[in-house]
């Protein structure tokens, strides 16, 4: 749910990042910390646990520039991987705009992405939204890693609709940009048709 | 979609501001935000300038949600009220009209019941403004009034923001 303020002229968007433990939904965000100018950034926010895994959520808000005379502004959250996190994930997913499902492109983790990627489909629904009419991405991470599957076999399992879908390596920061941007643009293009 | 979605009108806003910025006098309160439940923030009135409102927003909103899961645990259907009390500063949150935040900073300046007092009063007619506010909102739908700002936009606009 985007939040059009006149007053301010102003609109916010919420991207969330989804994906199994581990696969690099953080690196995704602190790279896109990084990368952006600091008059375009807020502080990113990590609820972490104390070996740095996501607790509750990581929090970026970015702003993008002006459209129309709208400032545009999308706060990105990741949600907490970890299977028995599932109530966090519920609560994060409220008042979505995008979903970017992160995939990790090994083969031993192919069962945590079918796996997160029902859960993710289960919770949208249980929060009224539909995975296909929401604008909705999937990156395949870890490309660089040994023993990743090929791209083709991730999209089968994991992208039957044919959504956008990128590959990246987040750590480095390769495809992270390219994601981000494929969901923002789905967003306004939703928001242009004014739901 | 599941929810309809916010927007905020130049008078309503001033309608929100004129009462939060009384809450601030009579509260003695330091700060005052209204941030929506998915954690944006609306407004906020006093000494926004020493915090990071973007991320108080987003953590409220979270806390919120969380304390949110927590009371359907346990079979209630949300708690309104959370307060936090700090050495000096302490925080006082509460649920307006079901659907916005109501964040006050105060310190020993003011007090937790004189806090509550006040907040109890503003919140109704805060929660009388955002009724407004919807239903202007869903007229505005309704009529197909076109003046939704985004509806012309074109992918050169979009692709502008990322150059």
């Amino acid at each position: 749910m985007s939040f059009i303020n006149y007053a301010s002229r102003e609109i916010n968007c919420k991207i969330v990042y989804y994906g199994p433990g581990l696969c690099g939904k953080t690196t995704n965000l602190q790279y896109v910390y990084q990368k952006t100018a600091p008059e375009a950034k807020g502080k990113m926010i990590s609820l972490a646990t104390e070996t740095e895994r996501t607790l509750f959520f990581d929090f970026l808000p970015l702003a993008l520039g002006e459209i129309r005379g709208f400032k545009t502004r999308f706060h990105l959250y990741t949600v907490p991987g970890q299977v028995f996190y599932d109530a966090s994930r519920k609560l994060i997913l409220k008042g979505v705009d995008g979903v970017v499902f992160v995939a990790d492109s090994q083969e031993e983790r192919m069962d945590a992405n079918i796996e997160s990627l029902e859960n993710l489909r289960f919770n949208l629904k249980e929060q009224g939204y539909d995975l296909d009419r929401l604008p909705y991405v999937v990156q395949y991470n870890k490309r660089d890693l040994p023993g990743v599957l090929p791209v083709e076999e991730l999209r089968q399992e994991l992208n039957p609709t044919g959504v956008p879908d990128f590959e990246a390596c987040a750590a480095t920061g390769e495809g992270v940009f390219e994601t981000l941007k494929a969901v923002a643009k789905l967003i306004l293009i939703d928001l242009k048709k004014g739901r | 979609m599941a929810y309809p979605q916010m927007v905020m009108y130049d008078e309503e806003f001033k309608q929100i501001n004129f009462v939060i910025e009384k809450l601030l006098r009579e509260a003695n309160a330091k700060v005052i935000f209204l941030v929506d439940k998915n954690g944006q923030l609306i407004s906020g009135v006093g000494e926004t300038d020493r915090f990071d409102t973007t991320s108080l927003a987003s953590l409220t909103a979270g806390n919120i949600a969380a304390t949110g899961g927590l009371a359907k645990l346990i079979g209630e259907k949300e708690f309104s009220i959370l307060f936090h009390e700090g050495e000096k500063d302490n925080l006082h949150i509460s649920i307006v009209g079901g659907r916005v935040i109501l964040v006050v900073i105060f310190d020993n300046r003011s007090s937790l019941g004189l806090v509550r007092l006040r907040v109890k009063k503003a919140s109704e007619e805060l929660t009388g403004i955002f009724d407004r506010l919807v239903r202007k909102a869903e007229e505005k739908e309704r009529s197909g009034v076109p003046e939704f700002p985004f509806a012309e936009i074109t992918d050169d606009d979009i692709d502008n923001l990322f150059s």
